[in-house]
């Protein structure tokens, strides 16, 4: 069998991107190896780890479960886009340095996205809320209680400064 | 001005970064020309491989190379990789080869590697690689591992007995022949692997400008990486370099030097082209090294009054296919056992068994949790059989902070007597179970089990040896630019190590955070290091730190003195600068100091000062610094259905003088998660014919956020006398005593039908099983009852 | 664990997948991907052509129709999640969701998608058998309907023929006044049961039990309704010592076990969790 190609225009944090791709590649390995996003990781490639987690057209996804030409004409949001400028942190972003949420970082672009859909549905989540939107992503450093802490710190901040 | 960083909780300078994905992980770095590579990997947990045809996967476009080791021999200097560390009580040398050649010993093997234009061709490519095997008969449980009649985990190897060794010392038998009390345990434990979240990788390059060869590796120590290169190629230290780029997690696995390293370096050099390897999970479960299986038959004997006259036994500890790294997991596992406990006569027989499986090596923790395990089963086991307290039982066993520091009879790997240097154990005791509410517990499970409910409270003390010697690199330098840079053969795996060690050098320069810098894991920025492991990096990267930092202090001082005409005494550090107490415009730049002593040519350099501002330090510390602490756990269990909620968990550590307290709370946070996947979830299976069961995370299971219970840590701060900072480390502490607090609390819940712990992880199938036939209740259907 | 080499389609209607179905032979039906993608990536399937419905907009749709929830094939599981007319007119399948994986696999996981990979433990196959789900298949021969106790053929294969594709699930709706409870003993949040356990149950003014079915997921190939069990309750008053003895019934159900829980253990799991249960709708009743 030959390998077949697509050609797909991809808009990701604001910016289009047209590419021919195989039609087998997924779109995990389209934006880290075509895109050069390399901020969203690759941990077990059969969607249990959450480390490739973006958001698709506003919902998160695992991005080793889709492929490439699905995206076509979608808006894709990755980590890369998160903080507003490289002077400043998303709310999300501080809250995680602040509470150590983070240790070898690995895991943490997908939980961050993972985390931003969710606060945007649930602005004022109880911490058991927290843990469960948290279950779909593995992180092996921290035992999730700092990224408990900074999901929890950041949607007051997010409430307090009407960014929810 | 001046302000004290150490002990402070600031948060890291590893964030930024990793925060905006712009972490810079071994799969992120992407070079011009770069191939990607895949492996071969043996189906077989034994077999003898006849041939391997790689006409099909040769023919596939975009491939272009298929390697085996006929293929590597040529510029091989040696097939094996030496890397067993020393000990006398091998039988066999078990070193594995580069790639596997006329035999394949465990499932997941590498046997061949295809090099392609990219990763999905590779895997196209490697799947028509044919090789011809004859699969030969395979040993998997250590324990059969070790009969007469067993299957050879090696064909040509005369059993399958890797190592034999005791740790003993005083007259045991004559102990136990006088006991008042003797109790025997049959205890069975299984640690899984490491999963990092960030697989292994390796990417090769050889530049031909500097005939140098470049290896960017997920590993914890890239200068044993550098030298097992050097001595597999042939080729000079500085023709090869090993680099760590930011790391997805260690624990462990990470550093070993493994046969993909390899075998990545080579393709890149035969192939004139950078060559990428990234594993993928799969691989993760079938190629990085595990932790695994220990069989302990163990005695204790008391007397009337518990105190313990000694402790005897047999581990059988699972080695897997190959040594690729020693015997030190079943020497800590058995050296802990008595550790911080006051055990006059003991003698532990350890057997260690090839099987093939996985080669085992550490997992954070690295046998600690085992050898803890036993002992507090075995103190669980005297409190009730003498209806005692738990905590009054270890209470009168512990060594007394008076007795500090305490010559052991036990040996270390290296062969010093283990000195445990700190701390107060019996008051950190106290000091847990008050917190977690031991006192009062009873009458909450009383009241607990009126409603129906059973709970159980259950605790384990630690003792855990941690930066381990000889040394570890480090070198502070000044630069013209005036930032204070700082190199170490210490690598950061996610615990935030360039931050400690910029704490560490910034508070011998005003607490300047800023304007250090901190180089980490790579082998052409410092000539020696050893690297991450053991809890050690703390102690003795940041001893050498602050002792390279302390020096180059005073050279500052002294020039900075000479410069602005002013008494050592009367200066200041303040930002990037010294100045004259209260003088705000009598001051020097860092960079103005350090260029004064870069020499220019023809001028001299100020009176009484050497070139350069830089010193590098290697301080030896051969003794342990041992930290230590309690667990107390509290769980309920649900009768039916066997599942385990923990309600509370509590933790006092001791890990001496904390240089960030931010940071000391996150390694135990990732340990005690690790210990409780250990507990209660992970298990690296394996049928009878030595075939991996759980290669996905559907089938391993780890912990989630939502089986995650909040952990409430306090910390003691005994200082060690054996550092400069007083520091003991603390990457693996968390993990050692979760398993055996578990266990003890879960035996409390159940405790009205008799239920008895002996098997770790502890999963809801086996509990339920138990639980239902102390209580002579059903089980499974009619046809099936009793198969459970 | 990339994927192998596949043609892609992706079909604009049902119509043209259905023509993509009978003109190939190897061809693979990708609905939310959650479970083929990790299958692809571990190359556990190998077909030739892949089929992607995901841009065949007409299959994702609720819709309460009389005595009759209608919903597309194709309709995410996070979308079943939010439903108010789920929640309100169907609460088992609200709860049944709950259970189904995490925020990130519901985005994308559909209901056709889940029903026709047929994982034994699978929530949304447990509901949909308690809730004698109709599912309508559409192939060459035309449209057809198929009572949900005969989709399961075998292990993980439903009975719809090869050039056939799922495009809807019909749900008669139960009265408003019926209790429910999905109980599922799974080892983390989100997994898979071990066992899991589905209850519908409605009464009289009397009290006493006019209608009941159970069902049993996790213990062997599909899971099963629990006729014995059913019939039990019938017309009895919900009580303790009832609902043990119904629930006693799941515990003799034919099981498999594995590495992680032995036959007996499962089969354990659906006395505990029946009894339980039963006793959860019977609370939910009025």
């Amino acid at each position: 069998m030959t390998t077949e190609t697509r050609s797909i225009a991809v808009t990701v944090n604001g910016m289009r991107h047209e590419r021919e791709v195989e039609v087998r590649l997924t779109l995990a390995d389209l934006l880290r190896h075509r895109l050069g996003l390399t901020g969203t990781h690759i941990g077990c490639e059969h969607g249990v780890c959450g480390a490739c987690t973006v958001l698709c057209n506003g919902q998160s996804v695992r991005a080793c479960l889709m492929l490439a030409v699905q995206a076509d004409g979608k808006e894709v949001s990755t980590v890369e886009g998160l903080a507003p400028d490289a002077q400043h942190l998303h709310p999300l972003q501080q809250a995680f340095s602040s509470h150590h949420g983070l240790q070898c970082g690995f895991c943490t672009p997908g939980i961050l996205m993972t985390l931003v859909e969710f606060l945007r549905e649930n602005p004022a989540p109880t911490e058991a809320e927290v843990r469960v939107a948290l279950s779909g992503n593995l992180c092996r450093c921290t035992g999730y209680q700092g990224i408990v802490a900074a999901a929890l710190d950041a949607a007051q901040r997010m409430r307090a400064a009407g960014q929810a | 001005m001046t302000a004290s960083v150490f002990g402070q909780p600031v948060t890291r300078r590893e964030d930024g970064d990793l925060l905006r994905g712009k972490g810079r992980f071994v799969d992120d770095i992407s070079l011009p020309g770069m191939l990607e590579a895949a492996f071969v990997r043996s189906p077989f947990a034994h077999a003898t491989i006849r041939g391997i045809d790689k006409t099909a996967a040769l023919a596939l476009p975009g491939v272009h190379a298929v390697y085996t080791l006929q293929d590597f021999m040529p510029h091989l200097v040696t097939e094996r990789l030496v890397v067993g560390l020393p000990s006398k009580s091998y039988k066999q040398d078990r070193n594995r080869p580069v790639l596997a050649n006329d035999e394949t010993v465990h499932v997941g093997e590498a046997v061949a590697i295809v090099v392609a234009d990219n990763r999905y061709i590779a895997e196209d490519a490697a799947a028509l690689v044919e090789v011809d095997y004859e699969a030969l008969p395979a040993a998997s449980d250590c324990r059969e591992a070790l009969a007469a009649e067993a299957p050879l985990v090696h064909r040509n190897a005369p059993h399958n007995l890797l190592a034999e060794f005791a740790m003993a010392y005083g007259d045991v038998d004559a102990a136990f022949a006088n006991a008042p009390h003797v109790f025997r345990e049959s205890l069975f434990q299984h640690r899984g692997g490491s999963h990092s979240i960030e697989c292994r990788g390796a990417v090769a390059a050889h530049d031909a400008v500097e005939d140098r060869l470049t290896l960017w590796s997920s590993t914890q120590m890239p200068h044993a990486a550098q030298r097992l290169l050097c001595d597999l190629l042939g080729r000079d230290e500085n023709r090869v370099r090993v680099v760590a780029p930011d790391l997805g997690g260690g624990f462990g696995p990470k550093l070993i030097f493994y046969p993909e390293d390899a075998a990545v370096a080579l393709a890149a050099l035969l192939l004139a082209r950078p060559v990428k390897w990234i594993e993928d999970r799969r691989e993760h479960f079938v190629a990085t090294t595990q932790e695994r299986d220990q069989y302990w038959e163990v005695e204790i004997a008391v007397d009337g009054d518990a105190r313990i006259l000694g402790i005897r036994g047999d581990l059988i500890h699972d080695h897997g296919a190959y040594t690729a790294r020693g015997v030190n997991l079943p020497h800590n596992s058995a050296e802990t056992v008595p550790l911080q406990y006051e055990v006059p006569n003991y003698r532990m027989n350890i057997r260690v068994a090839l099987t093939n499986k996985v080669p085992v090596t550490p997992v954070r923790g690295a046998g600690h949790p085992q050898g803890t395990f036993v002992m507090e089963r075995l103190l669980d086991r005297v409190a009730r059989e003498l209806k005692l307290d738990r905590a009054e039982v270890r209470r009168r066993n512990l060594i007394p902070a008076a007795s500090m520091p305490y010559t052991t009879k036990l040996k270390a790997r290296g062969g010093l007597p283990v000195v445990l240097d700190s701390g107060d154990y019996p008051a950190c005791q106290d000091d847990a179970l008050t917190r977690a509410g031991w006192h009062d517990f009873a009458a909450r499970q009383q009241a607990a089990r009126a409603a129906g409910r059973y709970l159980g409270i259950g605790l384990a003390n630690y003792c855990k040896g941690t930066g381990r010697g000889p040394f570890e690199s480090a070198t502070v330098r000044v630069a013209p630019s005036g930032k204070v840079h700082v190199y170490s053969g210490a690598v950061a795996m996610g615990q935030g190590t360039r931050t400690m060690l910029a704490q560490v050098v910034a508070e011998q320069f005003g607490g300047a955070l800023d304007n250090v810098t901190v180089t980490l894991g790579d082998s052409a920025a410092i000539a020696m290091g050893i690297g991450g492991s053991n809890s050690r990096q703390s102690v003795l990267a940041g001893s050498s730190a602050h002792l390279a930092a302390i020096t180059v202090r005073k050279k500052v001082l002294k020039i900075a003195a000479h410069l602005l005409e002013a008494p050592e005494a009367e200066l200041e550090f303040v930002g990037d600068s010294v100045r004259v107490r209260n003088s705000a415009d009598r001051f020097v730049t860092l960079g103005e100091i350090a260029r004064s002593v870069a020499g220019t040519a023809g001028y001299s350099l100020p009176p009484d000062v050497t070139p350069g501002l830089e010193a590098s330090e290697h301080l030896v510390i051969d003794d342990m610094a041992h930290a230590n602490g309690t667990v107390v756990a509290e769980v309920e269990v649900d009768i039916e259905t066997g599942a385990v909620k923990i309600l509370k968990f509590t933790g006092v550590h001791d890990c001496g003088r904390i240089i960030n307290p931010l940071l000391v709370e996150g390694q135990i946070l990732g340990g005690t998660a690790h210990g409780l996947g250990n507990a209660l979830f992970e298990w690296m299976g394996y049928d009878e014919n030595a075939q991996p069961v759980t290669t996905n995370y559907g089938e391993y299971l780890l912990m989630t956020a939502t089986e995650m219970p909040h952990i409430d840590n306090f910390y003691r701060e005994t200082p060690s006398p054996l550092n400069p900072l007083g520091v003991k480390g603390v990457g693996e502490c968390g993990v050692v005593p979760v398993t055996a607090a578990i266990a003890s609390a879960i035996e409390d819940a159940l405790s009205p039908f008799g239920v008895i712990i002996a098997h770790a992880p502890i999963f809801p199938a086996r509990l339920a099983a138990m639980i239902a036939q102390a209580r002579g209740v059903k089980f499974g259907a009619a046809a099936t009852d009793g198969a459970g | 664990m990339k994927p192998p080499l596949f043609r892609y389609h992706d079909p604009a209607s049902v119509a043209e997948a259905v023509a993509l179905l009978a003109s190939t032979d190897n061809a693979k039906l990708l609905a939310g991907g959650q479970s083929l993608m990790p299958m692809l990536n571990m190359r556990l399937v190998l077909p030739d052509d892949l089929i992607d419905l995901n841009r065949i907009d007409t299959l994702a749709h609720v819709r309460e129709n009389g005595d009759v929830l209608e919903i597309g094939a194709m309709t995410r599981q996070r979308e079943l999640e939010r439903s108010a007319v789920v929640r309100a007119r169907c609460p088992l399948l609200t709860a049944a969701i709950e259970h189904v994986g995490h925020q990130q696999t519901r985005n994308r996981g559909t209901l056709g998608g889940s029903l026709c990979h047929l994982d034994p433990s699978a929530e949304l196959v447990a509901a949909a058998m308690t809730l004698d789900a109709v599912v309508s298949v559409t192939g060459r021969g035309g449209e057809r309907k198929i009572p949900f106790a005969q989709f399961p053929q075998s292990y993980m294969t439903p009975a719809i023929a090869p050039d056939e594709l799922v495009i809807a699930v019909s749900l008669p709706l139960w009265g408003r006044g019926h209790g429910h409870a999905f109980l599922e003993f799974a080892r983390r949040h989100g997994d898979f049961a071990v066992c899991a356990v589905a209850v519908m149950l409605e009464k009289n003014a009397a009290g006493a039990i006019t209608r009941a079915a159970i069902t049993v997921a996790g213990l062997d190939a599909a899971p099963v309704r629990v006729a014995a069990a059913e019939r039990a309750l019938l017309g009895q008053a919900p009580s303790e010592a009832l609902f043990r003895a119904a629930a006693e019934h799941c515990r003799e159900l034919d099981a498999v076990g594995d590495v992680h829980a032995p036959a007996a253990y499962r089969q354990h799991l659906a006395a505990v969790l029946a009894k339980r249960a039963l006793a959860e709708a019977a609370a939910r009743c009025h």
